[in-house]
């Protein structure tokens, strides 16, 4: 099959790459605040690592997205840095979790540790994707997230079971970062319809998920919250206050120099 | 073998060009000016990532970000091959990381300097790596082994960071009006600094002569320099953007650019503390560190109860 999409509805596929595309972006820009402030080097290069591939994936899907959108946008092509630098906070479709303040070091690995595994399960079925491109890049970021998974369960069990205050601060972290897990499972207008098998059905990740994040934690010695409680808005663009502040910095040398090469 | 015999050895090896490795002898001197250099050098690499670590959330484009990202953690890297190089020396790397945070170890003052453009980003690729490649291309050669190996491998990735930088300038240059005057302006600023990197003038420098005597350094302050002035005149011709020095002028005689004398004042002045940001980066590394306290404490005490675990193990499967 030809990776270009032919047979679907373009701006639910194009508004689904987005999402991906602006998840990775935007944690991949909030991790790449700890480089240079990292608790030890071999940490600050590890954690800045993650955040070049959540950077990386982020490229390969806005490029996609471009790619979707300029089929039938003659005008002007756009390029992936006129889907990153020029969309306002109600565009971004990004999951509100990865917007979160990186708070401490606890809180930073709390964030990484459920989002590196949901895409762990996420892109482990988005290989079986029909569109070609969604799948090869579901491919080549499978190999990194794997990393991701390992290295953020390793910490949560440093944490978890190392000091009283490291339990404390990770125990703070999780109640904080809990309520935001839950819209990852519930599917988008953009993601409802599976009937072309483009995208993958989140709700049938979320045990998987569940199974994995219990067991990291037992592992832990700690105990995942029980409130069932869940934030959302995210891939609806509903975001928080967090958002207008990572774009105001992001994307202010394109917004105050329009249409320049940099 | 006496005292004397070690020496005389230890010089033949060095007249002979053969490295000197971790566990041979070495005169005092040599070690404590290697663990000085080193370390200064692996101080400068951490403290230097965070002039650039500054833009990377502001980097105009997705590549931009990426490169950027990915040079700042290559000097994470270097910093961590030098402290493992100056580790070989009988140093801690706990004793290095904490003479850094006390003041009392030095880093490139260059590195005090502000980056308050974008343009910035292309000026210390092209003028600080450009200096810094300048002066650690013969440290390839060094007479100590783990250095000069450590050098290799930054030197290549240092010459990236250069070629970066200069290419971050270059789109700038053939962009707009606005692009260009802020090429030009990061340009005024970094310039003499960057000249200051060779370090004071030969007869000012009171390290030079011996460590020359040791390989350690293979040319003078001032010779490094001038063949750095050389070679970024022509490189900002092709910029098209103007060096800061109404004295910087051809010598057919010398067969060398002539250029201005620098304000050594600023250069002292900077080096003990009175630079644009010596107390803001000082101040971020310390941060870092007290905030990272409790995770590496974290970390340690995780990693022995793992090994109380395992010998917990091992002592059962035994009496089984």
């Amino acid at each position: 099959m030809d990776s270009k999409p032919t047979n679907i509805d373009k701006s639910y596929l194009a508004d689904y790459t987005l999402h991906l595309a602006d998840s990775s972006l935007i944690m991949g820009h909030r991790l790449s605040e700890w480089t240079g402030h990292g608790p030890m080097i071999e940490q600050d290069i590890a954690i800045s690592n993650i955040a070049l591939d959540l950077i990386g994936q982020a490229r390969n899907f806005y490029q996609y997205a471009a790619e979707i959108i300029n089929l039938e946008n003659t005008e002007k092509k756009i390029t992936e840095d006129d889907l990153a630098y020029l969309r306002d906070t109600f565009e971004f479709k990004n999951f509100l979790i990865t917007e979160l303040p990186n708070g401490d070091w606890a809180q930073t690995i709390g964030k990484i540790f459920f989002f590196s595994t949901w895409q762990f399960y996420f892109y482990q079925k988005l290989i079986y994707s029909s569109d070609k491109q969604l799948s090869a890049i579901a491919d080549k970021s499978l190999k990194e997230v794997t990393y991701h998974v390992k290295w953020s369960s390793d910490w949560v069990m440093r944490l978890g079971d190392g000091t009283d205050e490291s339990r404390k601060r990770l125990v703070t972290a999780i109640e904080y970062l809990w309520p935001y897990t839950g819209e990852m499972f519930v599917p988008a207008e953009f993601e409802s319809n599976n009937e072309d098998q483009v995208n993958v059905d989140v709700s049938s990740i979320k045990k998987d998920w569940h199974d994995k994040v219990s067991c990291v934690s037992a592992e832990a010695t700690l105990a995942l919250p029980t409130n069932t409680w869940m934030q959302s808005g995210g891939k609806k663009g509903i975001h928080t206050e967090h958002l207008g502040y990572i774009l105001a910095e992001m994307q202010y040398l394109q917004r105050t120099y329009p249409g320049l090469e940099w | 073998m006496g005292p004397q015999q070690l020496l005389e050895k230890f010089n033949a090896r060095i007249e002979q060009d053969i490295r000197i490795e971790p566990k041979d002898w070495m005169p005092d001197d040599y070690r404590k000016t290697l663990i000085r250099q080193i370390s200064q050098h692996a101080h400068s690499e951490i403290v230097g990532m965070l002039p650039e670590a500054n833009w990377i959330t502001r980097a105009p484009s997705l590549k931009r970000k990426a490169i950027l990202l990915a040079k700042v953690q290559d000097e994470a890297g270097h910093g961590l091959y030098l402290y493992c190089a100056a580790e070989t020396l009988n140093i801690s790397r706990e004793t290095m990381i904490e003479q850094l945070l006390s003041g009392q170890a030095k880093y490139s003052s260059i590195f005090n300097y502000p980056t308050i453009s974008w343009a910035d980003m292309g000026a210390i690729g092209w003028l600080v790596d450009g200096a810094a490649i300048m002066n650690q291309v013969p440290l390839c050669r060094a007479s100590y082994g783990p250095y000069a190996r450590g050098m290799v491998r930054i030197c290549k990735e240092e010459s990236f960071h250069q070629r970066q930088g200069y290419e971050i300038l270059l789109t700038l240059c053939r962009g707009s009006k606005e692009q260009k005057a802020m090429a030009q302006d990061a340009l005024n600023r970094w310039w003499w600094p960057s000249l200051m990197m060779f370090g004071p003038n030969d007869d000012q420098s009171p390290h030079t002569a011996q460590s020359m005597k040791w390989k350690i350094k293979r040319f003078s302050n001032d010779e490094l320099r001038q063949k750095f002035v050389d070679i970024c005149k022509q490189q900002a011709d092709i910029l098209g953007i103007t060096i800061p020095d109404p004295d910087l002028k051809w010598n057919d005689e010398r067969g060398h650019y002539d250029f201005g004398e620098i304000n050594w004042g600023e250069f002292w002045n900077v080096v003990n503390g009175n630079g644009p940001c010596n107390k803001e980066r000082l101040a971020a590394k310390i941060k870092a560190h007290e905030d990272g306290a409790w995770v590496r404490e974290a970390a340690l005490v995780f990693a022995a109860k793992q090994k109380k675990k395992n010998s917990d193990k091992e002592v059962k499967l035994e009496t089984v």
